[in-house]
């Protein structure tokens, strides 16, 4: 047993680390912000090239074949730099969806030009209610067309495929079909697009077995708790290295106490995200029996952390922090969507008292 | 990255589960609720239990009574003594924090001396650090010893003390040379707590127990052999346990918070809230779920902090999270169960109304002295902020 990291899993966060700052530098990701769509062709070929897009898919469609821990860590990485564009989407969110629900052949279909740095894809799952229990999805497949309206779907002018959360299933449909239509919902991340998606009788293909969705959901969120511990681990270091320079009253601003133990604090806060997600990466590796329940346990934490380490980052930079010029509040935004994708604290509170308390109370009756 | 257990972790886990399953007193629950006198007196035969069958101090070394496992195997020891429901050992600080020191500072006769008997709990362990001037600053402490011939001439006061009122002997933190600076000049000593001029008075805490004492040593002889580490080198030593005290010492405490969390939850089953369970309650269900989530992330930590150790082989700095995050989450749990349980969380003692014998009103109170016992929340984030992240010290 043990609970660091390996050898070779440190060699894979390491290069992440050096890659993406190299690739996708702060600069980059305010270029990439201002596009319509943050997505960057060659960025994308350079990331499959690293085999960043097929990292945890089985070899059979091209992929690395690497485990959920390695994705986290992967994407750990490419949330401290920021990385723009649909990355999370295609692997995390519709790579993931696909890897758990599809067929051999469908997975062979859509996971492999994935793989090859050849198509990117989203999942569309939200409607008007906005409820991400996938059992409140109302949008329908019928004689194998579908019709209706996703909202806050990421990526979405990018994607070639678009993974469908459906009341009757999982489904696939080719963005590209002209019965869809696609318009921008701008929103406070501005490296993550997001879109309203129209489906006007547009051919959906069914994806083999949607029981296997809550489960690529997990992987997805706990893929997402690894980019927000990535964004907070990097507006801790922002903010730490700031108040070691930064002098009022004669001394640098880190040697006064209330400074000091905020930094502490978003330090605590980033460690047991770290903590919380490392380990629900490991137990859906493992299908380990409380791997449902761990990823919510991050996703909770993660989800609160981030929002109170960004105020506090922010808070001790002062009125530089409060500028556009300043980083940190392109990390703020990031934050705030995150924790509302994918259920935010409140909604994982729920869902652990389901497993926990509710799931307790049967197996008391039944004994 | 492996969670997984090994051949030889298996092995050792069943075989601890199946000592568990025949071993684990079944009074215990009782006992939980007796004065504090007696449920020392029960855990400590605990322990003498589990040292008699060789679970007593699982990494430490063969050759002083332990069962020289890695850390990691201690580890699984912490969870399946939680997974069993055992009680937890009495000699805490013995095996928590002044066994260890002793094997990282002490010479090979006093590891011989000492370390068997905190093992098998037939010497009960105090810490004396904290004075009545010296608390967060503790390298200002006054208490001297001064050298004659071959013993050490002890006198001062030590407040805070736990366990005074049990304990054999005392790690005692005493200057030596007052000329030099405060951190220099300390040197650490092990003093019988029998010895002519120790002098031991309750303090009684707002729970209204004595858990610990104020210690007063007056013209106290020690013999020049019971240094541990150098003379004048004592805050090495000293801050060497500390590092424990915060690091590694909530291990245990997550067996206690799992036990009262599941209590919780199954007393949330029968209380009534807007018509219905309060297990059913939104608000009750994410608090309690909160709750949950939390001490699970208190496990997951130190899991990591172990991992850390059994690479490094001390504890470091970065222990201090684990400090706040255990005495914090305390907090916050026993405000939950006061929200819960409503007016019956107030209730003490024996009276029939009270749940579950007043252990929650209890719990309430002590959880108090949490952030401040074994290194106040203010002095952990000021050791993360200046040790950790490399801000400038505060003070």
């Amino acid at each position: 047993m043990q609970f660091g990291l390996s050898e070779s899993q440190e060699i894979l966060k390491d290069s992440a680390r050096k890659f993406f700052a190299g690739e996708c530098p702060i600069s980059e990701v305010r270029r990439l912000m201002e596009t319509e769509t943050a997505y960057d062709p060659d960025l994308w070929w350079k990331l499959a090239e690293q085999g960043y897009t097929g990292i945890i898919f089985p070899e059979e469609y091209g992929g690395v074949g690497l485990g959920k821990v390695e994705l986290i860590l992967m994407l750990e990485e490419a949330g401290r730099a920021l990385l723009p564009g649909p990355l999370f989407s295609t692997v995390a969110l519709a790579g993931a969806v696909l890897d758990a629900v599809g067929t051999a052949e469908q997975k062979r279909k859509y996971l492999t030009p994935i793989c090859r740095g050849e198509a990117r894809s989203t999942l569309a799952m939200l409607e008007a209610a906005a409820s991400w229990d996938p059992k409140d999805a109302q949008i329908e497949v019928l004689n194998g067309k579908l019709t209706g309206e996703k909202l806050f779907v990421p990526d979405a002018l990018v994607a070639d495929a678009i993974v469908v959360v459906a009341r009757n299933g999982v489904f696939v449909a080719d963005a590209k079909d002209s019965g869809i239509k696609t318009a921008a919902m701008p929103a406070m991340d501005l490296t993550r697009k997001l879109y309203s998606v129209r489906f006007d009788s547009v051919p959906a293909e069914k994806l083999g077995n949607a029981d296997g969705l809550a489960k690529g959901l997990d992987v997805a969120t706990a893929a997402l708790v690894g980019e927000m511990v990535g964004g907070m681990q990097r507006t801790l270091d922002t903010t730490v290295e700031y108040a070691k320079t930064r002098k009022q009253f004669g001394k640098p601003i880190g040697a006064f106490q209330a400074v000091q133990h905020q930094c502490a604090d978003m330090y605590l806060e980033t460690e047991s995200s770290r903590s919380a997600v490392y380990y629900a990466a490991w137990a859906l590796q493992e299908n380990a029996p409380d791997a449902a329940v761990a990823v919510s346990i991050a996703k909770m934490y993660a989800s609160d952390a981030c929002r109170t380490v960004g105020n506090r980052g922010i808070q001790i930079h002062g009125g530089m922090g409060f500028t556009w010029e300043n980083d940190l509040h392109l990390y703020y935004r990031r934050a705030k969507a995150s924790e509302t994708a994918l259920g935010d604290a409140t909604f994982h509170r729920e869902r652990i008292a389901r497993l926990v308390i509710d799931a307790g109370a049967a197996a008391a009756q039944g004994a | 990255m492996d969670l997984n257990l090994t051949a030889e972790e298996l092995r050792f886990r069943d075989e601890l589960r199946a000592w568990l399953e025949a071993n684990v007193p079944e009074d215990w629950e009782q006992v939980r609720e007796e004065a504090l006198q007696d449920r020392f007196a029960f855990l400590r035969s605990w322990q003498r239990k589990l040292y008699d069958a060789g679970w007593a101090g699982v990494s430490w070394p063969k050759e002083y009574g332990g069962r020289g496992a890695s850390p990691m195997q201690q580890v699984i020891f912490w969870q399946e003594m939680a997974r069993a429901a055992a009680p937890p050992m009495a000699n805490a600080l013995g095996l928590g924090l002044i066994g260890p020191t002793i094997i990282a500072f002490g010479t090979e006769a006093q590891k011989m001396r000492y370390l068997p008997k905190i093992l098998s709990a037939e010497e009960i362990w105090c810490q004396g650090f904290s004075e009545p001037n010296a608390g967060s600053d503790l390298a200002s402490l006054q208490a001297e010893a001064r050298l004659d011939a071959d013993h050490y001439i002890v006198n001062g006061q030590k407040v805070w003390t736990s366990y005074g009122w049990v304990a054999d002997w005392c790690e005692l933190v005493v200057r030596t040379d007052p000329n030099m600076p405060k951190h220099k000049g300390l040197t650490v000593l092990l003093v019988d707590m029998k010895t002519p001029g120790v002098v031991i008075r309750p303090l009684r805490q707002m729970t209204g127990e004595a858990e610990f004492n104020e210690v007063f040593f007056r013209d106290v002889r020690v013999p020049v052999e019971n240094v541990v580490g150098k003379v004048n080198q004592g805050w090495d030593v000293a801050i060497g346990t500390l590092m424990h005290e915060r690091g590694t010492f909530g291990a245990g405490l997550q067996i206690l918070y799992k036990r009262n969390m599941d209590r919780l939850i199954e007393l949330s089953r029968g209380i009534q809230r807007n018509a219905r369970p309060a297990s059913q309650d939104p608000i009750a269900r994410q608090r309690l779920a909160q709750c949950y989530a939390e001490i699970e992330i208190m496990r997951l930590n130190q899991m990591r902090a172990f991992s850390r150790l059994s690479a490094t082989g001390v504890p470091g700095p970065e222990g201090s999270i684990q400090k706040i995050f255990w005495s914090e989450l305390n907090q916050r749990f026993q405000q939950v169960a006061q929200e819960l349980l409503g007016p019956y969380g107030q209730l003490v003692g024996r009276d029939g109304h009270a749940i579950d014998k007043g252990v929650w009103s209890y719990g309430y109170l002590r959880a108090r002295g949490n952030t401040i016992e074994a290194g106040t929340s203010e002095i952990q984030r000021n050791i993360i902020g200046h040790f950790v992240l490399g801000l400038p010290r505060s003070y």
